[in-house]
């Protein structure tokens, strides 16, 4: 036999005791209970990902969502097998083990061929969103975001129109340690900045991402897409709103940077072209005196 | 080890102490990886208790962000090469001379040599707390530039880097020597116990990639010190660069730390099952393709750094290949049990939350994946709850069921299996409780490593941090039960369990100082 | 131990010695292969240098024209430094120049280095400079200010999708000249 090598008679087992006391299992649902008493003033609402606010961010939610369904299913039929192997043929119920159930060639081909083609099936729509996210033609907008420790800087190419974001003051103060103030008071908690990116619904913007120190990179969950922001180098990737979207979006820095890399997060309001453009002339005239300010 | 020192005075051993310092006896060296991995598991998980204790509500109430930062750094580092690597090195070394009716290891006094430098690596590492500046706070991958701002702890870092790859490289060298050298008579490689063969391809895998981190380490320390510009743009590198060379190292490594945990499972179904495992050369395949394949999946670690399109695509690819011989040995371990006859023993209950637990890690793993959807969860909970998934429910409860089923083979008596089976229930209900809402965390938009989070995020992480205080609570029934099974108990016989297979039932419980000193008979 | 037992030691402990000395020489062997390496593939800015001399003898495409926008960033903040014109629409194929200003900040002599960057990745092998200030380090004088140029042709054989591309320079501090 392979692999065997069997010692003499073997001895009925004294701890082939029952699987599951009655008192560990009750002491342990009680505890689920009272974890679950918790939702009496929670927000359990937050389990997924955002569909978001443009046709990319929607078809990538797809994505996942069909992803994570065929894992479901392919489990269903994975954990039935298991439970159905431990329950049907447990030694107390008097299961006599079949010494000759060793090997099956054709089971073994079958649990090798058809999860390959499951997976080659889930493989090919993501080649047609990737060469969508790739291209970036068609831009009517071209931003430079620079990550820095630890807060961000926007630059509207071309306009002259550059300012930094910062995490929001109030945030700021609460987020310090001992510092007595309770995060359930401040609104946007973490979330909000000093002056946030601005950025015209219904438009393809090309974002530029650079860092000025270390390794940063820029993400809001409503636009779908994530990029490093490394320094020395430009990474480019393309977001949007939909033209019937407009509103503030928010998101963080998602590439470990240093101490402070939980406190520098993502304000997008996304506006109207038109009125985009207006707010858009008007930093430029104010630009000189904003610039000072900032530095 | 009471009625050992017997044997000590005999053959003049030396006893106490100098034993300890000097002894080249794999199981006595087995002990000490053991012995030495339980207690990083415990310092490890006290870096995570901080963490979770941290997350436990809004607001910073605990620890600076800088401190948080060398809790996670430090987590990783300590579970990784100080609980978990040394855990299945401890077990190879007491197991694998049995399994193959070997006398020993076959360089012993290397193997000494291995974990000492290993204990004294762990040593330099930990002492970083204590240096200004505190301990490293990069993450335990080390990125630069961001490592570079490390202070006086960085070389001392590096250096018990190196330290510990060395020691794992040697202890590779010697599983690989012995298994290909000393096995028995009769014993050909493929009627070898799975656990030795896990090993023996675990060991490849990190001759193959130790020297690669042991590079990668090495070119931060000539950034650092010498001037050089590996990964600093201004000098016409590139920061990408490490995160290649580094990955290239780092996937391989956490396969070195699953295959054993594979090896571990596929010894206790069968037994638990009472028959033999199901496609015994499907599984060795499958490993052996496993650990291949593990080699050009690096990048899926990188998808956001601006990769090209093919090199998205091909890894994409590759990554969702591994799927298909993991695939494999779940649907032979359950056709063991399938036609079996099933008990549920400590050992095999580990092996069974296994089985469930880790066969959603791997669905995890297979979303992630997906690189439009990877943008999304990259960087998230949702990446820390996958690789906890198949670390902690798989390769740490493969190495406790590998505790509590060759317990009894190394102390000489059976253990509390009241006790056994509460550490079991404990751990197996809360490491969900702990982990799985993580996974919402990371799709509703939790970023990975900060210290304080928005408001949306408050409830499941009270949730996961209630898992994890109970998680840990749980593991002192496992340290309480280890101690009292070495001092006492009912007494083991040879076979220990119902159907044992494998040489080392052959010998008695506890196993004598020196086993198979003339070669066993392998039909 | 035996004489043959001796024998095989020694001779196993030669090799070692061979294959250590073998490894350290093909450290050293390592710099003139990846000459031969870039060759054989094209791989690097060497064979870029020598695409550009080809790259400037096209003739420029009639029908296609590719925004190129300029940008930099100074890391160290001693440095002023930007692009003089953030964009130029170039054809394909014709040899362009752009300038970018920069003035020493730092208070004293000093020598900056610019390192370029191309988005999109895949554009940037056909982003091709025949002569840049970026090539070698750049001297200061305390306080001076100077427009530095670059040569560039986009070739011809820009891939169709691509209408707009980033030149970027990042512009650290090398040292005191």
């Amino acid at each position: 036999m392979k692999g065997e090598n069997r010692v003499a008679a073997p001895v009925a087992n004294p701890y082939d005791a029952r699987a599951v006391s009655p008192l560990s299992l009750s002491l342990t649902s009680g505890a689920l209970a009272s974890i679950a008493s918790l939702s009496a003033r929670a927000d359990w609402s937050l389990i997924n990902m955002p569909k978001g606010v443009s046709e990319l961010s929607r078809e990538i939610h797809d994505m996942h969502m069909i992803m994570l369904w065929i894992c479901v299913v392919i489990a269903f039929f994975t954990f039935g097998a298991m439970i159905v192997a431990m329950v049907r043929f447990r030694k107390s119920k008097g299961a006599v083990a079949d010494q000759k159930f060793l090997h099956n060639a054709r089971l073994e081909a079958a649990w090798t061929i058809v999860p390959v083609m499951i997976l080659i099936a889930m493989a090919i729509p993501s080649v047609e969103k990737l060469v969508k996210i790739e291209d970036t033609s068609g831009s009517g907008l071209t931003i430079k975001v620079t990550g820095h420790q630890w807060y961000w800087q926007y630059e509207y190419l071309g306009s002259g129109v550059s300012f930094y974001s910062r995490l929001a003051r109030d945030s700021d103060i609460a987020r310090q340690k001992g510092s007595g103030v309770d995060p359930a008071t401040v609104e946007n908690y973490l979330l909000d900045v000093d002056k946030p990116l601005v950025v015209p619904t219904g438009v393809k913007i090309r974002m530029l991402l650079t860092a000025n120190d270390v390794i940063h990179a820029w993400w809001v969950p409503d636009f779908g897409m994530k990029r490093d922001a490394i320094p020395g180098f430009i990474n480019e990737m393309w977001i949007s709103v939909d033209a019937d979207k407009p509103g503030t979006y928010r998101g963080q820095c998602a590439e470990l940077c240093g101490a402070d890399h939980g406190f520098m997060p993502i304000v997008v309001i996304a506006k109207p072209k038109a009125e985009f453009d207006a707010w858009l002339g008007q930093q430029k005239t104010a630009a000189p005196a904003a610039l000072a300010a900032t530095e | 080890m009471a009625h050992a020192s017997h044997d000590d005075h005999a053959h003049g051993r030396p006893a106490g102490i100098v034993r300890w310092l000097t002894t080249t006896n794999h199981k006595d060296i087995g002990t000490m990886y053991l012995v030495f991995s339980l207690l990083m598991f415990l310092i490890g998980g006290a870096f995570a208790f901080v963490i979770r204790s941290e997350l436990f509500q809004p607001g910073l109430q605990l620890v600076d962000p800088a401190f948080f930062n060398q809790m996670t750094t430090m987590h990783a580092l300590v579970m990784v090469f100080g609980a978990v690597m040394p855990a299945t090195v401890g077990l190879a070394n007491w197991m694998i001379p049995m399994q193959i009716g070997a006398a020993d290891m076959a360089l012993p006094r290397m193997n000494l040599f291995s974990f000492w430098l290993l204990a004294f690596a762990f040593l330099l590492l930990l002492s970083t707390f204590l240096m200004p500046g505190g301990a490293p706070a990069s993450g335990w991958t080390l990125y630069p530039p961001l490592v570079l701002q490390s202070g006086e702890a960085f070389p001392l870092a590096i250096f018990a880097i190196h330290l510990m790859g060395a020691s794992s490289i040697m202890g590779a060298i010697n599983v690989i020597v012995t298994i290909v050298n000393m096995r028995a008579p009769g014993m050909t490689l493929l009627k070898m116990p799975l656990f030795s063969w896990s090993w023996l391809i675990t060991a490849y895998l990190l001759i193959a990639v130790m020297p690669v981190f042991a590079g990668a380490v090495t070119m931060l320390l000539t950034d650092y010190f010498f001037a050089t510009s590996f990964f600093n743009a201004a000098g016409g590198g590139d920061p990408v660069l490490f995160q290649h060379v580094f990955w290239f190292f780092g996937h391989p490594e956490v396969y070195i730390m699953i295959l054993p945990a594979f090896g571990i499972v596929s010894e206790i179904i069968p037994t638990f099952s009472r028959k033999p495992i199901f496609g015994y050369e499907a599984m060795v395949y499958a490993i052996a393709s496993i650990a291949f394949l593990s080699f050009i999946v690096w990048a899926h670690h990188m998808f956001t750094v601006g990769m090209p399109l093919a090199g998205q695509l091909f890894f994409t690819l590759s990554t969702m290949l591994i799927a298909v011989p993991t695939g494999v040995k779940i649907f032979n371990w359950t056709a063991t049990m399938w036609r079996g006859s099933v008990s549920f023993e400590p050992p095999m209950l580990f092996a069974l939350a296994f089985l469930f637990l880790f066969t959603i890690g791997g669905f995890s793993g297979l979303m992630l994946a997906i690189v439009p959807a990877d943008f999304q969860y990259h960087d998230t909970y949702f990446v820390v709850a996958h690789f906890h998934y198949v670390l902690v429910p798989g390769s740490v409860f493969g190495l406790m069921a590998a505790v509590y089923y060759w317990l009894p083979k190394w102390t000489g008596h059976m253990y509390d299996m009241r006790l056994a089976k509460w550490h079991f229930w404990l751990s197996a209900v809360f490491v969900n409780v702990l982990f799985f809402p993580q996974h919402f965390l990371g799709l509703a938009g939790m970023p990975r490593r900060i210290p304080d989070y928005a408001a949306q995020f408050a409830d499941w992480n009270m949730v996961s941090s209630i898992g994890a205080f109970g998680f840990g609570l749980a593991q002192l029934l496992f340290v309480w039960l280890i101690i009292q099974c070495v001092r006492g108990g009912e007494r083991a016989t040879a076979g220990v369990w119902d159907w044992p297979h494998g040489l080392e039932w052959t010998v008695p419980s506890p196993a004598p100082y020196h086993t198979f000193g003339k070669s066993p008979e392998v039909h | 131990m035996s004489e043959a037992g001796g024998n095989r030691n020694r001779s196993i402990a030669v090799r070692l010695v061979l294959m250590a000395a073998g490894s350290f020489a093909f450290g050293f062997a390592l710099v003139p292969l990846y000459d031969v390496f870039c060759e054989v593939t094209g791989i690097g800015t060497r064979e870029q240098l020598s695409r550009a001399g080809s790259a400037a003898g096209q003739a420029p495409v009639a029908d296609r024209t590719v925004v190129v926008e300029f940008t930099a960033s100074v890391p160290s903040g001693d440095w002023e430094f930007e692009p003089v014109a953030a964009t130029m629409e170039v054809q394909p194929g014709r040899l362009y120049e752009a300038h970018y200003r920069a003035r020493n900040l730092s208070g004293r002599a000093t020598t900056g280095q610019a390192v370029p960057s191309v988005a999109p990745a895949r554009a940037a092998q056909y982003f091709v400079k025949t002569e840049c200030f970026c090539f070698t380090p750049q001297h200061f004088a305390k306080d001076e200010e100077r427009e530095m140029a670059v040569r560039f042709v986009v070739d011809r054989e820009l891939p169709p999708g691509i209408d707009r591309l980033t030149l970027s320079y990042a512009f650290y501090n090398v040292g005191r000249s």
